[in-house]
């Protein structure tokens, strides 16, 4: 249960958090919604691995 | 309209059976004339044993049922003597497109590769399949179907079962070695003995409908999401014989069953779907499903197959299907059995290699109708996202989910001999042998599954001598016998001279190696039919 990376992976973490927080301006909720679906299964996909994938759904779950 | 024609009626005839003062005992008696009990009693009777087939019924009724039937269900078909009839009167197709509203999102072929002697899929009526069933079954004296036998008791007991039969002329006992329960969803078998399906009942209710028209589509299959005739939902329209197309709209878990099947109701929803086409509505039914199996499908002497052992949606042709998989895998076991040549526990690998075939048919089914009937908003969500993801990225259009086909199981099972070397090629241990043209010493061609019998067969690739295989063991040698001449099948099954393939009487491979070793196909063959070493 380490294959998911939890350090921090980016050179300019608020620059990547910037561009998520763009992605959602001025959109509905519905939008929003349908925009973060879209974003999980092609960020899901680029991971391509089951049990990241797992272990990433459970510390999201967990967080909450 | 929503009543079922009668397709085929048959006759009551009284047996002898009834007259007998004690229960007159028979080897095989078979619960249900439809595919799959037909089938059994066909395979067995090729296979020299006698079986006896009741049904409640005493004619074939209308309305289509199933109506795709595999490439897998059409190579057996083949070895009882219908695949050329099915194929010729079925709509053979390969391609099934998806779209979203009005636009295709996506689009599979299920058989990409020439070199098959039967196409990926048919879609035939199921009466018609049944009517042809039928009548090979007549041509053959081991096979003894007895209509409006209606089955109401069955007791089990220590090495048999006896059956009570309701008929015109009243009731009777009759007693059978085995038992086949191929009584479908409702199976009374199944009730007599207790037994309950485990799984869950999807909310979401369906419109099927068979409309005759003559209209242009292409022979594909054809699934909307949300299309603009029938927002919000899903839709499928598929070409069946004789200008019948199914049509399947899905009107989510509030419809009133009896309420959508009325005339007034369907027509406009029709009419919306067809436009201004003239047609005529043979058949409508509104269904929901279970996806759900009994936990053994033998119990004792009692043999459970296709509906009554379990049950699937039908986005993935997996129902029928499966049912005619199953016949085919228990009945060569049963022969063996019942002549003496493998031990009874031989039966407990059909509970192993079918209880995996409907766990995996179950896995298909639910995730195909979690992706077209949506349980939350948020699910909808995701679907949808994929949906819109289709067109622009390859990874999306491969979970699109309108069903998957049905294709053949692959058994992971106690009898087959593990591979000691490295195979590749499309042949797979445990999974049928793939289909290849082929040339006889005369230039002739054959496909290789037209040739195979109903025994255990080795295909060997000629290297030097025939090597001297072990008694009742049919050799084929490959480069003799029949000869690759364009190299198909050597691709197939990655195929180098001396390597050796065994193949049960099913045509499943069940053991493979580089060189033939006599001493190790012995030990194959051994496991395959269940005896311990």
């Amino acid at each position: 249960m380490t294959a998911l990376k939890t350090e921090n992976s980016f050179a300019n973490p608020d620059a990547a958090y910037e561009i998520l927080v763009e992605a959602h301006r001025g959109l509905s909720e519905a939008q929003s919604a349908a925009l973060n679906a879209r974003l999980v299964l092609v960020l899901a996909n680029h991971v391509g691995d089951l049990a990241i994938l797992r272990e990433a759904i459970l510390l999201a779950k967990k967080a909450a | 309209m929503a009543e079922r024609k009668s397709v085929y009626q048959f006759g009551y005839r009284r047996s002898l059976d009834q007259d007998s003062k004690n229960p007159v005992r028979r080897p095989v008696v078979i619960v249900g004339a439809g595919p799959v009990g037909l089938t059994a009693a066909i395979d067995l009777a090729q296979r020299g044993i006698a079986s006896v087939i009741l049904d409640d019924a005493d004619r074939i009724g209308g309305g289509s049922r199933a109506i795709c039937f595999s490439k897998r269900s059409l190579e057996i078909m083949d070895r009882l003597g219908l695949g050329d009839r099915l194929v010729e009167k079925g709509v053979t197709w390969k391609v099934g497109k998806v779209f979203l509203g009005e636009h295709q999102v996506y689009a599979f072929d299920l058989l990409p590769e020439a070199g098959h002697k039967m196409p990926a899929f048919i879609n035939l009526q199921q009466y018609y399949l049944e009517g042809y069933l039928v009548e090979r079954a007549a041509e053959l004296p081991l096979i003894d179907l007895r209509w409006s036998n209606r089955v109401t008791g069955v007791e089990r007991h220590e090495d048999f079962v006896r059956l009570t039969i309701e008929t015109p002329d009243g009731e009777y006992e009759l007693d059978a070695d085995w038992c086949l329960a191929c009584d479908g969803a409702r199976s009374k078998a199944r009730d007599c003995l207790g037994l309950k399906f485990e799984g869950h009942t999807f909310e979401e209710r369906f419109l099927i409908a068979d409309v005759k028209m003559s209209a242009d589509y292409p022979t594909e299959r054809w699934f909307w999401f949300d299309p603009p005739f029938h927002s919000g939902q899903s839709a499928l329209l598929h070409r069946q014989p004789d200008n019948v197309w199914r049509i399947d709209l899905q009107l989510g878990p509030d419809a009133d069953p009896e309420e959508e099947k009325k005339p007034e109701r369907v027509l406009p929803r029709l009419k919306r779907m067809l436009g201004e086409r003239e047609f005529e509505l043979e058949w409508v039914s509104v269904y929901r499903f279970n996806c759900a199996r009994l936990k053994k499908f033998v119990h004792g002497r009692v043999i459970f197959a296709g509906d009554s052992a379990h049950q699937v949606s039908p986005f993935g042709a997996r129902g029928a299907n499966s049912g005619i998989q199953d016949a085919e895998n228990l009945v060569w076991k049963l022969a063996l059995v019942l002549k003496g040549e493998a031990p009874e526990s031989l039966i407990e690998s059909y509970e192993l290699e079918r209880g995996q075939a409907a766990d995996e048919n179950i896995g298909h089914s639910t995730r195909s109708t979690d992706f077209i009937a949506p349980r939350s908003s948020q699910e909808r969500i995701l679907r949808n996202a994929v949906l819109q993801l289709a067109p622009h990225a390859p990874f999306a259009r491969r979970m699109v989910n309108s069903g998957r086909l049905s294709v053949a199981s692959e058994y992971d099972s106690t009898l087959s001999t593990s591979d000691v070397e490295k195979f590749a090629g499309s042949a797979k241990l445990g999974l049928p042998v793939p289909d290849a043209p082929l040339e006889d010493r005369a230039g002739k061609s054959h496909f290789l599954l037209q040739t195979l019998r109903e025994d255990f067969q080795l295909l060997y690739v000629k290297d030097g001598a025939r090597p001297n295989v072990p008694e009742g063991l049919r050799l084929i040698v490959i480069g003799e016998d029949l000869i690759d001449r364009d190299g198909i099948f050597a691709e197939r099954f990655d195929a180098t001279p001396g390597s050796a393939f065994l193949l049960r009487p099913d045509h499943h491979l069940c053991a493979r190696m580089r060189r033939y070793d006599g001493a190790r196909i012995r030990e194959a063959l051994a496991r395959a039919k269940g005896i311990a070493k």
